[in-house]
């Protein structure tokens, strides 16, 4: 199948930011460098043959125990959703983020919505966002400590505001 | 005896206790402390297909201080406990809680992080509904079985 014109575009754009690219079924993804992703996000958006105006979701993976090297033996991916109203074609975009500085440049310049998704990306993962307006937890209460979604977190530890530690 | 048969027809003699729990246990004001799916079910039951208000507790009180019953109904988080534990105190006296659903009862299938294992661990707990969530065939004998409990107890005045 012939390549789409997403990834053609991004390999030309950034050929050396671009770790890794594939494709099944229509869905596109790329693997790139963390220092790149906001350049390459804004590259994506303001492109007028690509157009990705919307920013679908924003995650984060825990590759701790995986066997096989997963993103280039990084422990952290960030994981971005994008996806154009225009053309409507999307595309994932996933940066690896080591263990010792999980740091990665906030996106909340180009998209507001950043700005919740990465509160969130850091209340789970514990996944710094550079730039970040006000980067503080969302969900879990500032009491909390550790990143439960990390899989170093046990299963069961409960941080009880009141009442037992059941 | 002589006095009972004496006035038979006109006078119904009883007990404080019991005049009050028969009145208690027909005018439930419920506060519904919702957070989850359960009370899609507590509607349900409260619409007029089930009707709730047959037994006495149709109408929802928007506060907790002009509440009679606490219904839990929904998953409770940790950051939530301190919340529930004080729309309880607001209450007044007499009050009673319903845990409703299991996650209520138990913590349900949610055995992580962010979820109290059963409200009883933060404030006491008078009938438990189990379901995921409960019918409200369930709801309505949760319902009931509060109802015998409000009739038995010794009532404060």
């Amino acid at each position: 199948m012939e390549e789409s014109l997403t990834l053609k575009r991004l390999k030309e754009q950034f050929s050396s930011s671009i770790l890794d690219t594939h494709s099944f079924r229509g869905d596109d993804t790329a693997l790139v460098k963390r220092v790149d992703i906001v350049d390459i996000c804004r590259f994506l958006k303001d492109s007028s043959d690509l157009a990705y105006n919307f920013l679908t979701d924003l995650t984060a993976v825990d590759y701790l125990h995986m066997t096989g090297k997963p993103s280039h033996g990084n422990r952290f991916e960030v994981v971005y959703h994008l996806y154009s109203l225009k053309y409507n074609h999307s595309v994932r975009i996933k940066a690896p983020v080591p263990e010792a500085d999980p740091t990665i440049d906030s996106l909340t310049p180009l998209w507001a919505v950043a700005d919740w998704l990465e509160r969130e990306c850091w209340d789970m993962f514990g996944i710094k966002f550079g730039g970040h307006p006000d980067l503080k937890r969302i969900l879990l209460y500032e009491q909390f400590e550790g990143h439960p979604l990390r899989k170093d977190y046990p299963l069961t530890k409960r941080q009880p505001l009141i009442g037992p530690e059941n | 005896m002589a006095l009972e048969s004496a006035l038979e027809g006109s006078v119904v003699l009883t007990k404080v206790d019991k005049v009050l729990g028969w009145a208690r246990k027909y005018s439930l004001f419920l506060y519904p402390f919702v957070t989850a799916c359960c009370g899609m079910e507590y509607m349900a039951t409260a619409a007029s297909h089930y009707d709730i208000d047959r037994f006495g507790a149709g109408l929802p009180r928007f506060s907790p201080r002009q509440a009679d019953v606490l219904f839990v109904v929904g998953t409770i988080s940790h950051k939530q406990a301190p919340i529930l534990k004080r729309v309880w105190e607001q209450m007044c006296e007499p009050k009673w809680v319903v845990a409703f659903g299991g996650c209520t009862c138990s913590g349900g299938p949610y055995d992580n992080y962010a979820t109290v294992q059963g409200i009883d661990t933060i404030i006491p707990v008078d009938v438990y509904i189990p379901g995921c969530p409960p019918r409200p065939e369930t709801v309505l004998d949760g319902i009931i079985k509060l109802q015998e409990k409000i009739q038995s107890q010794k009532q404060e005045l």
